[in-house]
């Protein structure tokens, strides 16, 4: 078995490579995609909030999966191409953002009603409310649940499979195709990884958590 | 009485009136008030003299009616003699006058005490944090809490907390404050705490204050006059003795012995 192993781990390593840089790429556009829809969606226009509102909605609405195909297969008959990294990216970004911008919404309006009434009183104008008063103190609440989906986005990378883009999961099947009688060795190896993975992420997180909340909790 | 007829007021409404959907919480009030005086609203709970506060700190917009704040309208504009509703910026600039306490402190939580007093004089006056430090230690420090300058509100008591509030609000310097039952949230123990620290600063005389209470005895010792609100209108108003010792209204009389039996 360990031969199996020493066989099997170095092509899943750099399998490894490309699910981490996917999951890095698509968690930075995915944070970003949740903050800008986030405020969109309170935003004191009704057209900004109509039109985040309904980009949210299709892209929740449908799976992410499709959507990797429209990106990959359907855009190039409309001139646009994308390598798979760039799709991967950008499809997983978005749908996880969407996702993420419900998060950002609800806990900016969780905050007591109470702060925003005394930054008023201080005389702070609309955006430093937002920014020094609401937003440090909805991140501290935005934080678990982001930590949450990043964990779900670094496994739903594993989609990029079927636009054959060579990250953990497709070495992994491709290694099963060739060795059939392993399968019971890759596939665990492969749960184990995706383990330690998220185990790092949670890790992460918890760090942050501790960072944004220290000495602070009201 | 104060006759300040000579004198003008830096605070003036006019007729306001408010409603929420169809329940009509203020209808149709005047009050004027004047520089560094001091007057206590006092009446019933839902009486209306929390909103008559708010709409003063913009807040709560009026239904109808104008409030003036030194001698410019607060929720209106003139524009070829005709009033329109003021746009935020106007509110901007009217606001800076006025301060406000809040019965549950809205200290902010993730700031600590110094950044809470200094971060409106930083952000709105344009202060430098240097500058801004140095008043707001003189701040906290005439509330008596300089030694907690480092701390985050959480590990405050409430009394602590809402002298944080106060100075908070005084860094401001604002020309008149209303402090809404500040007290009220409190533990009995930690009320006198707060109410020493609001009569000092009475005492210096600065600004205008709008105390809206149940304290009875408060209001007596610190108010130049006593507003007493009841179903949305100013029933009755004179200085202290005259609401206390000799309550003309039925209504008044009424609230006052139902008070003081409670006391």
């Amino acid at each position: 078995m360990i031969g199996a192993i020493a066989q099997y781990l170095p092509p899943m390593l750099k399998g490894i490579g490309v699910t981490v840089q996917l999951t890095l790429f698509s968690s930075v556009l995915a944070l970003t995609v949740a903050f800008l829809l986030g405020l969109c969606r309170l935003s004191r226009y009704s057209l900004v909030r109509g039109i985040s509102y309904t980009f949210v909605e299709i892209i929740r609405g449908t799976s992410l999966l499709v959507q990797l195909f429209w990106f990959y297969y359907v855009m190039p008959f409309f001139g646009v191409e994308f390598s798979a990294m760039t799709t991967g990216v950008l499809a997983i970004g978005l749908n996880y953002g969407a996702y993420g911008s419900e998060i950002v919404r609800s806990s900016i309006l969780a905050v007591p009603k109470g702060q925003t009434e005394a930054a008023i009183a201080l005389n702070l104008t609309r955006w430093q409310r937002m920014i020094h008063v609401i937003i440090p103190q909805a991140l501290m609440r935005m934080v678990p649940p982001f930590g949450n989906l990043l964990i779900e986005l670094l496994k739903g990378t594993s989609l990029v499979y079927f636009i054959t883009l060579a990250d953990l999961t497709y070495i992994s099947m491709t290694l099963r195709n060739t060795n059939y009688a392993d399968s019971l060795i890759i596939f665990t190896l492969l749960l184990l990884i995706y383990f330690l993975i998220a185990q790092l992420m949670t890790l992460g997180v918890r760090w942050v958590e501790k960072r944004v909340t220290a000495g602070r909790l009201a | 009485m104060n006759m300040r007829s000579d004198e003008k007021p830096i605070v003036r409404y006019r007729n306001i009136r408010k409603s929420y959907g169809d329940l009509e919480v203020i209808k149709g009030i005047d009050l004027d008030i004047f520089p560094a005086e001091k007057i206590a609203v006092i009446g019933p709970s839902g009486s209306g003299k929390t909103t008559l506060g708010r709409m003063l700190m913009t807040l709560e917009e009026p239904s109808s009616g104008t409030i003036e704040v030194d001698g410019e309208l607060l929720w209106h504009k003139k524009v070829n003699g005709k009033l329109v509703r003021a746009d935020e910026k106007h509110l901007h600039k009217i606001r800076g006058k006025i301060g406000m306490v809040f019965q549950h402190f809205n200290l902010f939580p993730h700031m600590t005490i110094l950044r809470n007093v200094t971060e409106a004089p930083v952000r709105v006056k344009g202060m430098s944090r240097k500058e801004a430090e140095k008043i707001g230690m003189e701040m906290l420090d005439k509330v008596g809490l300089i030694d907690k300058k480092d701390n985050y509100p959480s590990q405050l008591s409430g009394g602590q907390k809402q002298r944080v509030a106060i100075a908070r609000a005084l860094v401001m310097d604002p020309k008149v404050m209303v402090f809404d039952e500040v007290t009220s949230a409190l533990d009995p123990e930690l009320v006198g705490e707060v109410l020493n620290v609001i009569k000092e600063i009475a005492r210096e005389g600065k600004m205008a204050m709008m105390l809206i209470t149940h304290e009875m005895d408060f209001a007596r010792e610190v108010a130049d006059r006593v507003i007493f609100t009841a179903d949305g209108r100013i029933v009755e108003e004179g200085p202290p003795e005259q609401i206390f010792e000799h309550p003309k209204s039925e209504r008044l009389q009424n609230f006052l012995s139902r008070f003081m039996a409670k006391v």
